[in-house]
């Protein structure tokens, strides 16, 4: 027997009224995905994967078809608090320290003090940041920033990771030690992740399943099953024949759905 | 200290332009004084009585000072000649209203941020509010209050709100408004309340927005409430000073007054500047 799916599409349509008229930004999107599972969404800009991944998160309301996070109704599942969110900045409040950072979704929920104390310094610890905790925002590297808020996301151990660009703004080297230690991260704590990226070999390193999207309107072109093994995985095996191979065909999915046109 | 050297030559330029607009500014009296004697004045005599006059158009800088320290150390502070005693007359009203504008303009603000309406209906009025010469509407708010036994500190304290109230709403609401849309969908990703958006993100992304209105403001509270000790025959405070000046031509004592209002206000955005430091350091918000 099968559990069902974590996030379900259905026909999801999402147009937005503008200025000079409608701009379809998701078009018929059916996609499923199961508890943990590692879902990358790889596209050119304006493929609608950013957007497809504010659904999930009720920050955006589709239009038609339908969309069930946990089987309930994306915003029910925003209101019981189902996901953590990461975005592409990290976004700390420069007024609070790196703990204090951490804390504040446990604020906000109503965490009593002991359990704030006891959560921050398990996340902390999970993305290597023991000892930072009294530190401000502005005394830490970009990706050490990057890993308070994707510690911040972890805090109040939501079952889904939903990381719009996370690692967008950094520099190739961190991005590749992020990956690897995202990678250690989701295999320790078993959470389904969806993953929005620009870069081939992130969403190969990464996923288990990777869905490429087309523009205008944007909508799925392919749905590709990974067959790298599931769980931490080294950086070299990206100098792997599967690797290549699978990386060749997420290209081709790009070009075939026309993300190298212009 | 290398700014020292053009901060004492822009000082020095200053002292003399105002010597020599003494100077010219008063020979007039010289020369008129000189005629009614049949006497002819030598240059050097025109400087030393244009300096030294009792009632001169324009004071010199060392005839201000001279004034300024006798207003100062030269009397008792419960002295009426006591610059002391009128400063902390017009400072604690300036403070009562610069609270006041500062309560009432973050009350407005935070009104204005949550309410589209109170933002269009409140907003053109407190805009209003600042176009009308605060010299027309001082003596009306004097004379009315008055008029219901209300008169001493609360009158001017209501001017000087009426001044300080706002650029403390226009920063607070820059500020209120300051964090961007990740900011505020990360909150909604928490289901936070409006309180918990207030508390947390609103008001301490606000701070350096209202450090920065309450310098304009402390400073606009003083001059609403000197303008306030002007009308109606007041007969304490710098501005009261100022006009009794001005009634018997004491040009000396006018910017004796003058310059202690400057003193004042320099002292009170530096105080102002100080809490901002400790405040946004312990924030961890200037590095």
């Amino acid at each position: 027997m099968t559990a069902a799916p974590v996030i379900q599409a259905r026909g999801l349509n999402l147009t937005f009224q503008t200025g000079d008229g409608s701009v379809h930004a998701l078009k018929d999107i059916d996609l499923d995905i199961e508890k943990g599972e590692f879902v990358s969404f790889i596209g050119p800009s304006g493929c609608g994967k950013t957007t497809f991944l504010r659904c999930i998160a009720a920050l955006e309301t589709p239009t038609g078809g339908s969309l069930t996070v946990n089987g309930i109704s994306p915003e029910e599942a925003r209101k019981a608090r189902s996901y953590g969110y990461v975005f592409q900045a990290a976004g700390l409040y420069p007024w609070r320290t790196i703990a204090g950072n951490v804390k504040l979704p446990l604020e906000i929920m109503g965490y009593s003090k002991a359990q704030q104390e006891e959560r921050v310094e398990k996340v902390l610890s999970l993305v290597d940041l023991e000892g930072f905790g009294k530190k401000f925002p502005w005394q830490l590297s970009g990706g050490m920033q990057q890993r308070a808020s994707i510690a911040r996301a972890l805090a109040f151990d939501a079952e889904i990771l939903l990381m719009d660009e996370p690692f967008g703004a950094l520099d190739e080297i961190v991005r590749d030690k992020l990956n690897e230690e995202l990678l250690k991260l989701w295999s320790a704590t078993n959470k389904t992740i969806g993953f929005v990226t620009h870069s081939i070999p992130e969403a190969v390193y990464l996923s288990t399943k990777i869905v490429v999207m087309s523009p205008r309107p944007g909508r799925i072109h392919e749905v590709i099953e990974s067959t790298l093994p599931k769980g931490p995985r080294p950086l070299d095996i990206r100098d792997s024949e599967e690797f290549l191979q699978i990386a060749h065909r997420v290209r081709e999915g790009l070009r075939a759905g026309h993300a190298y046109d212009e | 200290m290398k700014m020292i050297a053009p901060v004492l030559t822009v000082l020095a330029a200053i002292l003399l332009l105002w010597y020599a607009a003494t100077v010219w500014m008063n020979s007039q009296w010289t020369y008129d004084q000189a005629a009614r004697a049949g006497e002819e004045v030598t240059f050097s005599e025109l400087v030393t009585d244009t300096l030294t006059q009792k009632r001169p158009v324009l004071p010199a800088p060392h005839q201000v000072a001279v004034g300024l320290w006798e207003g100062v150390a030269g009397q008792k502070v419960t002295s009426k000649r006591s610059l002391v005693f009128h400063g902390w007359i017009t400072l604690s009203a300036t403070l009562a209203g610069f609270a006041l504008g500062t309560g009432l303009g973050i009350l407005l603000a935070v009104g204005i941020t949550h309410s589209r309406a109170m933002d269009l209906s409140v907003m053109p009025w407190a805009i209003a509010s600042q176009t009308i010469p605060i010299l027309a509407i001082a003596p009306m708010v004097i004379v009315v209050l008055a008029s219901l036994g209300i008169t001493g500190l609360l009158p001017k304290a209501i001017i000087a709100a009426y001044l300080s109230f706002f650029p403390v709403l226009v920063g607070m609401v820059k500020g209120l408004r300051a964090p961007d849309h990740m900011q505020l969908d990360l909150l909604k990703t928490y289901n936070a309340s409006q309180g918990a958006t207030f508390w947390k993100l609103r008001l301490p992304s606000s701070m350096p927005y209202l450090f920065a209105s309450l310098k304009v403001g402390v400073a606009a509270s003083l001059v609403g409430t000197i303008v306030a000790e002007l009308p109606a025959g007041a007969t304490r405070g710098l501005g009261a000073r100022l006009l009794s000046g001005s009634y018997y031509g004491q040009t000396v004592q006018i910017w004796s007054a003058l310059f202690a209002a400057a003193a004042l206000a320099a002292i009170l955005v530096v105080v102002v500047g100080i809490i901002e430091q400790i405040t946004l350091k312990r924030m961890g918000m200037v590095q």
